[in-house]
């Protein structure tokens, strides 16, 4: 039997006094291209968080492929991609290779080393995402949109099941956004790779998905992205809690 | 020059003792310096020049023949420890923890040393370093310290440098960064506690930052930048010491001078490679 990616039941968080999430109910199906939308402060990055195990829900559960998210013992099998184009230490004396091969240290283990099939994965994970030409580069002196790809790269490289990536666009330029879900999309469809896909770009993004949530404290809406399309600035506007202009984005 | 050094044993150790700090103090300042931690190693030179001034104390007050070095390496690894706990508790001001350490380890050696009314060893020595202060057993003590580190370094690498890069993505992967990371703060306390005969308290953190800062302008990568680091490292401890014994000046400062004229190299050079 095949179990959902991710299945959250009744699942409420809250900083301090502040209710972020409200029973939220929802999976991930396998093999999904989930995208999830919603307001700043509506709770997408904590519910990431909670997936990820770096919070623990208030109430309720969280189980990832079937396991307990707060007692998933094989970790590799998500894979992350945060805003990093944006945040990371850029001067950080690094090759493209050596932040690639990060992503398999805790796959290696303890007092291991790395060894030739691990070498082979990490270039193999480097040429995925079409940056073969630059494994030996320092990551500091490449693009937003080609870090972002080796931050891919590094999510790729322990082969998860379940890749989360938060707002991964931001900070890049169109083209090359465009670039980024042909990525996506291709991983999604040619390797079967579950996706759950934060962002604000509505637009590519629906081109691409499987399946759209809308969350804003609790869950507004879940259906796919023609539904998702088919609402009106009325519907848009109760989600988010004020107006909204939908805004075309055929460039 | 060079035979003075081989001739007399306490040289002898001196030479040997700065060829073993000439490694690991680069090496594990490469963490420090792209962890953005520089200050940490002030705070614990601080803490070991009271554990130093302790030592000395109760030598000389109560005949507790402890030995310096052992107290001093003591303090810093205790220092390390309440770094780690007081970046807990100020979570949102972390540096915090760095001049409450510092200032900490100021005051207790003030009082150690006033205590003993003064050493008959010279404090200087403690302060910026001596040629003549490595004895045999000191030169043992520190040959283990390195050992140790250098093992834990390579046993641990990949995981040192995953949560060097990004700690955030080292936790979700399922590291265990917080006690990774205590035992590189103790690494660093001991590595301290083991350079400070020969440098000095005041010039420790300029051996295990500036071979790092002057190499990270000429390296491709972590790895390349570490062995750069360690070569300059070298450089700086074998012209410093030597110079240092010929002109009759405490190495320490010999050693830190060179290491900046390599830095200003290593900028120059990389300023003439952008414009070629």
């Amino acid at each position: 039997m095949e179990y959902p990616a991710v299945t959250m039941k009744n699942v409420s968080y809250a900083y301090e006094n502040k209710t972020v999430l409200d029973h939220i109910n929802f999976e991930v199906p396998k093999g999904a291209f989930m995208g999830v939308v919603g307001p700043n402060g509506g709770g997408k990055t904590t519910l990431i968080k909670l997936i990820l195990g770096l919070l623990k829900p208030d109430k309720g559960s969280i189980n990832i492929f079937n396991e307990n998210g707060e007692k998933l013992q094989d970790r590799n099998k998500i894979g992350f991609v945060s805003q990093k184009a944006n945040a990371f230490n850029k001067g950080f004396p690094a090759t493209v290779y050596e932040v690639v091969s990060s992503g398999l240290t805790a796959t290696i283990g303890y007092f291991k080393f790395f060894n030739k099939t691990h070498k082979d994965k990490i270039l193999h994970a480097i040429d995925q995402v079409g940056m073969l030409d630059y494994a030996y580069e320092n990551i500091g002196n490449l693009s937003g949109g080609q870090q972002q790809r080796i931050f891919i790269a590094r999510a790729l490289v322990s082969d998860p099941e379940l890749i989360i990536l938060d707002e991964p666009t931001v900070g890049i330029d169109y083209e090359n956004v465009k670039r980024f879900y042909e990525l996506l999309h291709q991983l999604h469809q040619k390797q079967n790779k579950t996706l759950l896909l934060v962002t604000h770009d509505t637009g590519t993004m629906t081109e691409y998905a499987t399946d759209i949530v809308c969350l804003n404290k609790t869950l507004h809406f879940h259906g796919k992205p023609e539904e998702y399309t088919s609402l009106t600035e009325k519907d848009l506007s109760q989600f988010y809690g004020h107006p909204v202009n939908i805004v075309s984005h055929n460039h | 020059m060079l035979p003075d050094f081989f001739q007399y044993d306490f040289l002898r150790y001196t030479f040997l003792t700065g060829l073993l700090i000439g490694v690991i103090a680069p090496l594990l300042g490469t963490f420090i310096v792209v962890r953005r931690l520089s200050l940490i190693a002030d705070a614990l030179s601080h803490v070991t020049l009271a554990g130093i001034a302790f030592g000395l104390m109760a030598e000389k007050k109560f005949g507790l023949m402890i030995g310096p070095l052992y107290s001093g390496m003591a303090f810093s690894v205790l220092g390390s420890i309440l770094i780690e706990k007081l970046r807990s508790v100020y979570k949102a001001f972390q540096e915090l923890a760095i001049p409450i350490i510092l200032s900490s380890g100021v005051g207790l050696s003030v009082i150690f040393i006033s205590v003993a009314d003064g050493f008959n060893t010279d404090l200087f020595n403690y302060l910026f370093g001596s040629v003549s202060a490595v004895s045999q057993n000191d030169f043992l003590m520190i040959l283990t310290i390195a050992i140790f580190v250098i093992l834990v370094v390579v046993l641990f690498y990949k995981e040192l440098f995953t949560l060097s890069f990004d700690e955030e993505h080292a936790t979700i992967s399922g590291l265990h960064s917080k006690q990774i990371h205590l035992l590189f703060i103790v690494l660093t306390a001991l590595v301290i506690a083991a350079s400070i005969r020969i440098v000095g308290v005041l010039l420790v953190s300029a051996l295990m930052t500036l071979p790092v800062a002057a190499s990270m302008r000429l390296a491709k990568g972590f790895k390349q930048m570490m062995l750069l680091s360690i070569l300059f490292g070298e450089l700086s401890v074998i012209i410093g010491l030597i110079s240092g014994y010929y002109l009759s000046i405490p190495p320490g400062g010999t050693i830190v001078m060179v290491s900046i004229i390599i830095l200003l190299i290593a900028i120059g050079i990389k300023r003439l490679k952008i414009r070629v």
